[in-house]
């Protein structure tokens, strides 16, 4: 008999999975497609601490990045580059905005290091000129997401995990009082104790199988791809816009300026936001703004060739926080989604406090703000 | 012929006919590889000939990821290896 | 607004082009190439151009406008083209109807030592020859599948190469399975007659169920190790045999170029882009001939050409539909005996999955990513990756600057080979949104559609 029944093989789930097999029990991790199919293989990788807002989601992004930090000692190929974040600002207004975003975050603590324009065109030899000032982050860190989520998996199961691709759930049997006893796949039912959807982007449909309802939608972003280059870019570089956009729920397209160069070689360019549904063309006028963006903050970058494009949806929720928590009418289901572009970055500290709320071990920290129910989630 | 001109590559001059491509050009004057891998530093010269593969990458004026199988040879190319 | 926009200038393009024109259509042509002509009449760059390529009839045409050295970087449904003039600025280009005549390229395989500067694609070699008069080496080998070899092999030794041998993998005794198909297309049997005798003529082996499994060399290709292939393509022990040569030609088939029809929403398979009787792709205003629509030459291409630019015609308004069926019924017989034949080629040289057995762990299966068979196996085995998309984000396998296009089927093939079942995302690889590399200063100042 299956303790857990994990439904999604993204970071999230991969996270899930491998605490909760840490934690002793028989796990059975379902994924739709294939491993890191969905927002997890779409993303940067980042894991980020210098775009949070003082409060609930800093608290995990901080947890979640000690969990990272640590996580490369046991697993090689899920180790965080710690590169750090440089947030620039181009105007004065923004340089103002940034320095108190920042003040703030030092006190909830936050490692935030000012720089001068002069301070961070030392860090970053290739920024433009006209810059009004900067903040590094150091605590910043960048992995490669399908990757950590295949070494999450490959640990949960050399302790015991089943991992099944290509396994669509399609619906759930439930007692009369309300608990899921099994969960159905094309090929297969599982019966479960505990079911723990971790299915991002469909973690609503999954919802809506045990009869809830989760506020979770899509939110669609490109990312530019460079050919190889050697390190004319050291940190995840930002425009202080980036902040911003993020807590915004404007419908319209925004475009905020982030540059970091992976391992491979190649600059990755973010970030689009768009709430326009699962339409999953490209629009190359979107590409142009952010490829516009970038060299505005890199201006060598101008000669330099995108190889690459390609687009991902964000599972956001209406309040851009996490859900993690019990479904307050399904007593056996915990969710775990509704992590927006932040996926990454929240995964090890989500995976531990699902652990948590699934065997009662004691949470690392309060879960309330992310509780299903929270009056954020309303319409 | 005539109209025969030069290009350097690297600093040494290397005759092109007109018309011909700057990896024709290399070819001809008897380089096979004028590139070298980004990971593991091998030789990299002509492979599809057609555009497809980008392994003979080379820099132009400065301007690096120009394909050597494609770009016809201008007289005073300045030619360098790419990376 | 354009009517017609034909993308690529090779036997299609320019059938195309002609047939569009011909029926009142404003045609632009482009190609990225200087000439048109594509790969199959490719122009030398000095001397007389193919004389059976219809290159007077295009220059002379007043509807047709020939953009040369005009690359096609992205496209978006409307049809919208991105397009860029050498290194001019980024324009736009909207057309009632676009034609995708892209073509295709050859398939490569990897084995030991297939990244040695030496090794090229036959494809590659005949490119050299015939548009800059160049050898790609003195002493030569052949190595592939199909029957596009044996032009290779005969330009080159009639060009004085030394070539010591044709290694055929298939078998064309297959052929015998097929013969309604070849006698429906006589030229073709005389033109591989032909081929035979040159190559008879300068004593070159042809050799079947044969393949090139090693390349050696320090820095260069010094030799080849060629080997008897069993019916699924493993090596028969015992077999192996060294060559000297500095220039190894391979070619097991041809990849179609898909990116733009993808990029327009037209459905695909990796064997070429979905048409209808009209060369009507599934995206409205998108029509697409050739290679692009599955390998078949240029006589089947050309026929597809003129049916998707009578086609375009009608779409634009500019022709009647009886009419355009009375002007293409001769294309339409050739289409057919020439697709029927195109399918006996397919069935009679398949690649067979034994040449995974002739890489080592450390052969380079990407080579711009210059990524190991070991690391694919990796991911494989150990990191439950069952999809091309997960097997590229955790390799780096066609993330390179090709993207995927030299690697994308040999990754796919092992994928399947792997987990026994079909490949659940084929056309991962084939998705390509950006066409070819753009400096990001060249997409910044993409502004405002307008006329080119």
């Amino acid at each position: 008999m299956t303790d857990v029944v994990v439904i999604g093989a993204g970071i999230v789930g991969a996270a899930c999975a491998d605490q909760l097999a840490a934690a002793g029990l028989s796990v059975t991790v379902l994924e739709r497609g294939a491993i890191a199919s969905g927002t997890t293989g779409a993303g940067e990788g980042n894991v980020l601490i210098s775009d949070k807002e003082p409060g609930p989601e800093l608290d995990l992004a901080l947890l979640s990045r000690e969990m990272w930090a640590r996580l490369g000692d046991e697993l090689p190929e899920a180790a965080a580059e710690p590169k750090g974040g440089i947030v620039v600002a181009l105007t004065e207004d923004e340089h103002a905005a940034l320095l108190d975003f920042a003040n703030r975050q030092q006190a909830a603590g936050v490692v935030t290091e000012p720089l001068t324009p002069e301070q961070a065109r030392q860090a970053e030899p290739y920024l433009t000129p006209s810059l009004a000032g900067a903040v590094r982050y150091p605590q910043d860190m960048q992995v490669q997401p399908a990757r950590a989520t295949a070494a999450l998996l490959g640990r949960a199961r050399s302790r015991g995990a089943r991992l099944h691709t290509e396994s669509p759930v399609t619906g759930f049997t439930r007692d009369a009082a309300g608990r899921i006893t099994s969960v159905h796949t094309p090929r297969a039912s599982f019966p479960a104790s505990t079911v723990v959807n971790a299915a991002g982007l469909d973690s609503a449909a999954v919802a809506a199988f045990a009869g809830s309802a989760l506020p979770v939608q899509p939110r669609r972003g490109y990312i530019l791809v460079t050919e190889p280059v050697p390190p004319l870019v050291r940190a995840k570089v930002y425009d202080a816009a980036y902040v911003s956009n993020v807590a915004s729920g404007d419908e319209a397209l925004q475009t905020s300026t982030v540059v970091e160069r992976t391992d491979g070689g190649t600059i990755l360019i973010g970030a689009s936001r768009e709430r326009v549904g699962l339409d999953a063309r490209l629009r190359i006028d979107v590409l142009a703004r952010l490829a516009r963006q970038a060299v505005r903050l890199f201006p060598v970058l101008a000669t330099v060739c995108a190889i690459r494009a390609y687009r991902g949806f964000r599972p956001y929720c209406p309040d851009h926080l996490p859900i993690i928590s019990r479904d307050p009418l399904v007593p056996n289901l915990v969710h775990a989604t509704g992590h927006e572009g932040a996926g990454i970055g929240l995964a090890p500290g989500t995976g531990y406090l699902v652990r948590c709320l699934v065997t009662g071990e004691p949470t690392p920290l309060d879960p309330a703000p992310f509780r299903l129910g929270r009056p954020g989630l309303a319409p | 012929m005539s109209g025969c001109f030069e290009i350097t590559f690297d600093g040494v001059p290397v005759p092109v006919r007109p018309g011909e491509t700057i990896g024709a050009a290399l070819l001809r004057s008897g380089r096979r590889a004028w590139r070298v891998s980004r990971v593991d530093g091998r030789p990299r010269g002509l492979f599809c000939g057609i555009g497809i593969c980008y392994d003979c990458l080379v820099v132009v004026g400065g301007q690096a990821a120009v394909r050597a199988c494609q770009r016809v040879a201008a007289p005073g190319d300045v030619v360098t290896c790419h990376e | 607004m354009s009517d017609v926009t034909v993308v690529g200038a090779g036997p299609a393009g320019m059938a195309a082009a002609l047939a569009a024109a011909g029926a009142g259509c404003q045609v632009d042509l482009l190609d990225s190439a200087p000439r048109p002509g594509g790969q199959f009449h490719r122009q030398p760059f000095t001397g007389a151009p193919d004389p059976g390529a219809p290159f007077a009839a295009l220059a002379t045409h007043p509807r047709i406008r020939w953009h040369p050295d005009t690359t096609v970087w992205a496209a978006e449904p409307g049809p919208r083209l991105y397009l860029r003039h050498e290194d001019g600025p980024a324009r736009v280009l909207d057309s009632r109807a676009v034609v995708l005549a892209t073509g295709g390229y050859d398939r490569a395989l990897p084995f030991p030592g297939w990244d040695l500067p030496g090794v090229l694609t036959a494809g590659g070699m005949q490119a050299l020859l015939k548009g800059q008069r160049l050898l790609a080496g003195r002493r030569v080998v052949l190595s592939g599948t199909g029957p596009f070899l044996l032009p290779v092999a005969a330009a080159m030794a009639e060009a004085g190469a030394r070539v010591v041998g044709v290694f055929e993998a298939g078998h064309p005794g297959r052929w015998s399975r097929h013969l309604p198909a070849v006698r429906a297309v006589p030229g073709k049997l005389r033109e591989g007659w032909d081929y035979l005798r040159v190559l008879r003529r300068h004593r070159v082996p042809v050799r079947f169920r044969h393949a090139v499994v090693r390349a050696h060399g320090d820095g260069e290709v010094t030799g080849a190790t060629a080997a008897r292939l069993r019916p699924d393509w493993t090596v028969v022990p015992g077999s192996t045999r060294r060559v000297e040569v500095d220039a190894i030609g391979v070619g097991y088939g041809f990849v179609p170029v898909l990116e733009l029809a993808l990029a327009l929403s037209a459905a695909a398979t990796p064997d070429g882009v979905e048409v209808d009787r009209w060369q009507r792709t599934t995206a409205a205003g998108v029509f697409a001939a050739g290679e692009t629509t599955g390998i078949g030459g240029a006589a089947l291409a050309a026929a597809e050409g003129q049916l998707a630019g009578l086609a375009a015609a009608v779409h634009c308004g500019r022709l009647d539909g009886p009419a355009a069926a009375r002007i293409g019924r001769a294309a339409w017989r050739d289409r057919y005996r020439h697709r029927r034949f195109a399918d006996a080629l397919r069935a009679v040289y398949p690649v067979r999955d034994g040449w995974r057995t002739w890489l080592d762990g450390d052969t380079v299966v990407c080579r711009c990513e210059e990524v190991p068979l070991a690391a694919l196996r990796h991911a494989l085995d150990d990191l439950a990756v069952t999809d091309l998309r997960t097997l590229k984000l955790v390799t780096r396998a066609g993330m390179g600057m090709c993207q995927g296009r030299v690697c994308g089927n040999a990754v796919a093939d092992l994928l399947r080979a792997h987990t026994g079942c079909p490949v659940p995302d084929p056309l991962r690889l084939a998705t390509r949104p950006l066409a070819v590399p753009v400096p990001l200063g060249v997409l910044a100042g993409l502004d405002r559609p307008a006329t080119p």
